[in-house]
């Protein structure tokens, strides 16, 4: 344990936080651009991670286990969502044959 | 006696509510009994209360709850008894039974005999309720509830619109007028924090505070309620009514209520000089513009209406000239005098089957003696000829008058010498001469019914020997009506004093206004009865003067000019720019600025998932500049 901490003390936390960043844009870029719903999901689960890694570097940096718990926590929501997610994307599929997000336009005026 | 106090107005109430449920299944026999009935025990009731008054001479006072309480004021429903409410009791519940009476033959064949039968016990009650009443307030409430049941017997026959626009005017001017009793009874209330005649009229003798204005909106009240100029126009329009209601309520009682609550507040207007005196040009004006608007009249009720107008205006002249106990006798004496004519007059109808155009009478003198001699006792009565009641009070009247300004008894005598003419214009032309009607009216031409003819008998009666009264001391009489209000008015009598004329003067002025009263019935006779003067028909020209008092000085057209046009103008633009432009647009515009913002706006509704995400990223982003910058470092 007394190694892992000092090996990530070794990368300053800007870093962390600038990967964080990135990660995350590429997230919503992801979700904004593509029209594939598998795609976006998995864009939405990176911005997810995203979040998650900043969390531990936060953790590790401040010596406060907290963070690290609440990782572990949104993890286990994370792995609901995704079935949930899915359902409604294999649902999608069979009304739809098509997991474009375009197709479904139906909402409007 | 004071136990029973309180059947006095109850017992019309009662009346009202027997009649007034049972006019569909009661027999008319059984109403009308009910509704003359319960009026006679009031009478005899009133009776005991009167002279119980006048043997004790202490005012009976009861007090019977209090009705409500704000703070340090309170409202007690009481009633008082003094010597002049004795007297209009006396008055309402026995012209009031009288009429009662008479409608029974009178009303006989109308459909609404039973609402007319429980309208009437509904007016009685109120009238002994303004009476009784011992403060302002319980004042009032009779003051609107006789309103409101003139309002209802003008326009008792209600199909026709005129009688129902006729209805409508005598309560709107009401109205008018009742606006200033309230600002006035508000005044009282500001100045001396009660309405209780006892608290207040004493605490005014001694502070004169705020006695002008208190005055002054008091004599508006007065003003609408009896008719004098500029609010006189709705009585003439009243006759509208069944010709009972024009005897008891706008010729005896109702509009003699203004009289009535200026004599009860007589301190207050002794002492308010400026308002008395334009109380005195007040009732001067009237009386004189009405007498010359009845001396062209056709129809037999309007010229008897604008007589009570111009008799109204007599009695407020003498309040202004502080005629007190003048202007009172005078209700008194008139409450006969006219209240007999009315009937008459509604008995002369009758007998035309229904025609009140004088110009179709003519001749009737042997056909309805009854009628005829009792009319003729109560229009010599009015005309002020010696020795009936009307002379009496009419020569009090303007005694004062000319001890308090001798133009004032000038246009007083002008206008008794008007009276004289038109009233026995009104008797030549309906019983003298020719019958101009058609021939079938002459082959209906019948007396009326004992129930008819007896009130006419009985009123004869009094128009006879009420005057006696109150004979003046300088015919060596005893004025038995002063002496006997004298309770009543004397601080006002004391702060004006006797007023002081030589016996041989009283002799001048009674000579003068008697000859006068005789010339002008005398040029009647010669005009109408001898030369058989018929007025024209509406159709034909008349001459300018004549058709001047024939439209009464064109006062409904000068108020439609003056008031009616510019609010319909008003309201007209009110209602095409303001309301329909201002109010709706403004409405209007909301909605459809809505909706056409909403036919945009919705077009961002795109469906597109894609674009909501981004719009929803977009969103995020601001909340989150906003969030870390802050509005102002933007």
């Amino acid at each position: 344990m007394e190694s892992l901490t000092n090996t990530m003390h070794a990368v300053p936390l800007n870093h962390y936080i600038l990967l964080s960043t990135i990660i995350f844009a590429i997230g919503v870029m992801g979700v904004l651009i593509r029209r594939n719903a598998i795609v976006i999901f998995m864009s939405v689960e990176l911005m997810l991670n995203s979040v998650n890694l900043l969390l531990t570097a936060f953790s590790v940096y401040r010596g406060d286990a907290t963070g690290q718990v609440f990782v572990f926590f949104i993890m286990a929501l994370a792995a609901a969502e995704v079935a949930v997610g899915l359902a409604i994307i294999v649902m999608i599929y069979r009304n739809t044959n098509s997991i474009d997000i375009n197709v479904l336009n139906r909402l409007k005026w | 006696m004071n136990q029973l106090i309180w059947l006095i107005p109850i017992l019309p109430l009662a009346g009202f509510i027997i009649n007034g449920l049972g006019r569909n299944s009661l027999s008319k026999s059984v109403i009308g009994f009910t509704g003359s009935l319960l009026v006679l025990i009031s009478f005899g009731l009133s009776i005991a209360a009167f002279f119980q008054v006048k043997s004790t001479g202490v005012p009976i006072n009861v007090n019977y709850f209090t009705w409500f309480a704000v703070g340090t004021l309170k409202f007690p429903f009481a009633f008082l008894i003094d010597q002049l409410s004795a007297i209009m009791l006396l008055i309402i519940t026995g012209v009031g039974f009288l009429i009662h009476l008479y409608s029974i033959g009178y009303m006989h064949d109308d459909e609404g005999f039973g609402k007319f039968f429980a309208y009437l016990n509904l007016f009685v009650f109120f009238m002994l309720l303004l009476v009784l009443g011992s403060n302002y307030l319980i004042l009032f409430i009779g003051w609107e509830g006789v309103g409101l049941c003139s309002y209802l017997l003008i326009g008792f026959w209600y199909t026709n619109p005129d009688y129902a626009d006729a209805a409508k005017k005598a309560f709107v001017m009401n109205r008018i007028g009742d606006l200033g009793f309230l600002l006035g009874m508000f005044c009282i209330i500001h100045f001396y924090n009660s309405l209780s005649f006892s608290e207040v009229l004493p605490a005014i003798a001694t502070s004169k505070k705020g006695v002008e204005i208190i005055a002054i909106c008091l004599f508006i009240g007065a003003c609408g309620k009896s008719a004098q100029l500029p609010l006189f126009t709705w009585l003439p329009d009243a006759m509208a009514g069944p010709t009972p209601v024009s005897a008891l309520i706008h010729a005896a009682t109702m509009v003699t209520a203004g009289i009535y609550m200026i004599a009860r507040s007589n301190i207050l207007f002794t002492l308010a000089t400026d308002t008395t005196e334009i109380i005195a040009y007040v009732g001067l004006a009237t009386a004189l513009i009405a007498a010359l608007i009845a001396l062209t009249q056709t129809d037999i009720k309007k010229v008897l209406a604008y007589s009570t107008v111009s008799q109204l205006g007599y009695m407020f002249l003498g309040l202004g000239v502080g005629a007190y106990t003048g202007a009172f006798f005078h209700v008194l004496t008139h409450a006969f005098f006219k209240a007999l004519l009315f009937l008459g007059a509604g008995s002369v109808i009758h007998a035309m089957s229904g025609e009140q155009d004088m110009r179709k009478m003519g001749g009737l003198k042997g056909k309805i003696k009854t009628t005829f001699t009792t009319m003729m006792i109560g229009t010599v009565a009015i005309a002020g000829i010696p020795p009936l009641a009307g002379f009496f009070s009419k020569d009090e009247i303007l005694a004062h008058a000319y001890a308090h300004n001798p133009v004032f008894w000038v246009i007083g005598v002008i206008t008794a010498m008007l009276t004289s003419f038109y009233m026995f214009r009104m008797m030549y032309l309906t019983f003298y001469g020719k019958f101009r009607g058609t021939h079938e009216q002459e082959h209906h031409l019948h007396e009326s019914p004992p129930t008819m003819t007896i009130p006419l008998i009985v009123l004869a009666i009094l128009s006879f020997v009420g005057g006696f009264i109150g004979v003046p001391e300088v015919l060596h009489g005893h004025h038995e009506l002063a002496a006997f209000l004298e309770p009543v008015f004397k601080k006002s009598n004391e702060i004006l004093g006797e007023h002081h004329l030589s016996e041989s003067l009283e002799y001048a002025l009674m000579g003068t206004s008697v000859v006068l009263a005789l010339a002008a019935m005398g040029w009647a006779y010669i005009k109408y009865a001898k030369n058989g003067s018929v007025p024209v028909a509406d159709t034909e020209e008349r001459p300018a003067l004549t058709s001047i008092s024939y439209h009464k000085f064109y006062l409904d057209e000068l108020y439609d000019l003056i008031i009616r046009k510019p609010l319909d103008w008003l309201s007209t633009f009110f209602y095409n720019i303001v309301e329909r432009l201002g109010i709706d647009g403004l409405v209007n515009g909301i909605g459809k600025g809505t909706i056409e913002t909403s036919k945009g706006l919705r077009l961002l509704q795109t469906g597109n998932v894609g674009f909501y995400i981004f719009i929803m990223v977009l969103g995020i982003i601001a909340v989150l500049f906003y969030s870390v910058f802050g509005l102002t470092k933007i």
